[in-house]
């Protein structure tokens, strides 16, 4: 019996993870990216491993999705993660009047914490803020985006999986009833223009997810919201470092090998593919991070990047603050009478896993097949296999 | 205020068209990067424009490129610190990698040999305060520009290289659990850290401050101390020799 083929559309984590998990479950995976992997969202990402912490107030749906795939994450890429853990700071009253609405919110979504004395958490961190009221520590940690997304690919080509970079889909093929029977391509390294026909199509294009729904005449909720990030030439800290207090702009410092990133603001824009920076969001990036980590005045800018989230919007929630970091499979034929053809979006990185597994469930549901998720408990080979 | 700056930028596809470069004049700020104004000539300019990118900030190592002929990460490249007002950079893929289109290359020849070494990616992170079991990713981010700046990689294809041979000195000083005998064989051959002729241009290009020849200089002395050893009948040489 020939498997049947999935075209996935898109080679950031999402598409990596569900390019990964469809190989697993033994279907015949061809993936394509219009840039080199990792170069959308996931690419310039803050590279953090959420431990929860950040939505287990506002958003738990997504807090409890963070912390079942950091745990699981742990197992299967053991050498591809910074295992730091990460501080939840109290600088004023306002932060001291959130903390027990923090704790509470860990409890709901399962994250370990613990109380630090604020001199505990300078013993572990000299440069944190010494005016600290408080600390809670929690495990977070930090990846490195292109590696995180290479190490599902490498394994997802162990198991059969074809990568394509560079290939950029330029239309979807209808059967013309009403169903996507492959896609319409363009080797962008050669210009040749070719089909690639399979049994269903997986749009994991993020932000962009947008444009690919239209191609096949249907739509996704997306609310494309980019932030800027602010990259340090030295590594300040070596936990992740947040505020404690609603999510807010610069309220967070993610190490990451010798340097310190700065986040983020949040903004909605029209298109994905140029973000221009917004200047006064350095300045403020800055400053924010400095009411964190006063150390970080003393180290010199070293990068400055912005891209844009892909949150599902709904109806009344216009601030990106506001939306939730859950993700979202949606079935083109349930949504737009268009069968074949799956999207993928919303969601964090951490959650890629999860989001390939609900993905593949509704592939396989669709095509009628009965293959399990195994990815919770497959580790990943290196990603330096991808290219071998 | 924006500069305007000519972008002259190696052009390549598959086998069709032969190379040559292309001027594209871009609006760019003296502090913005190389990258910003790569990526405004694809967003504005020429959708057809191939180029690596992913971190946009040095810890990737993907948009590793040839700046007026120096090996930059182009996302952490000034505007000022490269060209000036109404200047030209010449912006090329790296060298030493087979090229597949426009700037991007084949990365796949210096992975396999970083694989053959097997460093981890991880290692344990010198603690800022209180010693704990902390790690963080090793300052290596693999992006191939001291390959690219290697004189003797122009040379030999078989050569191991300054990224692989820093890799296998990391390793056999800190093995944390790895096998290091193969990697000592690895490194002692006329095609390894023999070859180098110690030009140094691996540390002038490395982004994250590393000293590849350096850690190949390391090496030797300790691959000389060994040979001594062995005369004698002892160290690691003399073992691997005894079977």
């Amino acid at each position: 019996m020939t498997k049947p083929v999935a075209i996935v559309i898109g080679g950031g984590s999402t598409g990596a993870a569900t390019a990964h998990d469809l190989a697993l479950r033994g279907l015949k995976v061809i993936l394509v990216e219009r840039g080199e992997i990792a170069s959308g969202t996931t690419g310039r990402c803050h590279c953090l491993l959420h431990s929860g912490g950040r939505y287990c107030v506002k958003d738990q749906e997504a807090g409890i999705e963070c912390i079942e795939e950091n745990i699981m994450l742990r197992k299967i890429m053991p050498d591809g993660l910074e295992l730091n853990d990460g501080l939840f700071i109290a600088i004023t009253d306002s932060d001291m009047d959130y903390k027990d609405k923090f704790i509470a919110g860990c409890e709901a979504c399962h994250i370990p914490w613990e109380e630090l004395t604020p001199q505990q958490a300078l013993a572990i961190e000299p440069n944190l803020n010494p005016n600290l009221k408080a600390a809670i520590r929690v495990p977070d940690g930090v990846f490195e985006a292109l590696r995180f997304c290479l190490s599902f690919l490498a394994t997802a080509k162990k198991n059969g999986a074809e990568i394509h970079p560079y290939i950029e889909v330029l239309d979807l093929l209808s059967t013309g009833q009403g169903a996507i029977k492959g896609v319409h391509v363009q080797d962008r390294t050669s210009g040749r223009v070719y089909d690639i026909e399979g049994d269903i199509v997986i749009s994991a294009t993020g932000p962009w997810a947008g444009d690919i729904a239209a191609m096949a005449g249907a739509s996704v909720p997306i609310q494309p919201t980019p932030g800027v990030m602010v990259s340090m030439n030295q590594r300040v800290v070596n936990l992740v470092v947040n505020r404690l207090n609603k999510a807010a702009d610069g309220d967070i410092i993610v190490p990451q090998r010798q340097t310190s990133i700065i986040g983020t603001t949040s903004w909605p824009v029209d298109h994905a593919d140029y973000i221009p920076v917004p200047e006064d969001h350095i300045q403020m990036m800055l400053e924010k991070g400095a009411e964190l980590v006063p150390g970080i005045r003393q180290a010199r800018m070293r990068g400055v990047f912005a891209v844009a989230r892909p949150l599902i919007a709904s109806a009344g929630q216009a601030d990106g603050r506001e939306l939730s970091r859950t993700f979202e499979c949606f079935d083109h034929a349930k949504r737009d009478g268009v069968e074949g053809f799956v999207t993928i979006t919303g969601g964090k990185a951490t959650t890629a896993r999860a989001m390939a597994e609900k993905t593949a469930d509704v592939v396989c549901r669709k095509l009628g097949l009965d293959a399990p998720c195994r990815t919770r408990d497959t580790v990943l080979v290196s990603y330096r296999e991808y290219y071998i | 205020m924006a500069w305007q700056v000519q972008f002259r930028v190696f052009r390549s596809s598959r086998g069709e068209v032969p190379a040559h470069f292309d001027p594209f004049t871009v609006e760019i700020k003296p502090d913005e990067t190389v990258l910003d104004g790569i990526e405004r000539i694809w967003a504005f300019q020429d959708r057809t424009l191939t180029f690596r990118h992913a971190c946009h900030h040095a810890s990737c190592g993907s948009c590793a490129m040839r700046v007026n002929g120096v090996e930059k990460l182009s996302c952490v490249t000034y505007i000022q610190d490269v060209t000036s007002d109404g200047g030209t950079l010449v912006v090329e893929p790296l060298r030493n990698f087979p090229i597949v289109s426009d700037l991007v290359v084949d990365v796949s020849p210096m992975f396999h040999r970083m694989h053959e070494v097997g460093m981890p990616i991880i290692r344990s992170a010198e603690p800022l305060g209180k010693p704990e079991n902390f790690n963080c990713f090793e300052n290596c981010i693999e992006c191939g520009m001291c390959v690219s700046a290697c004189p003797v990689m122009l040379t030999s294809n078989q050569y191991l290289g300054p990224a692989a041979l820093a890799a296998a000195q990391r390793t056999i000083a800190e093995p944390r659990g790895v096998d290091v005998r193969s990697i000592w064989q690895l490194a002692d051959d006329e095609n390894s850290v023999w070859r180098c002729h110690t030009a140094f241009e691996c540390g002038e290009v490395c982004p994250s401050n590393g000293d590849p020849a350096g850690a190949i200089m390391a090496l030797r002395r300790r691959l000389i101390l060994e040979r001594i050893k062995s005369l004698f009948g002892r160290g690691i040489l003399a073992r691997q020799r005894g079977g």
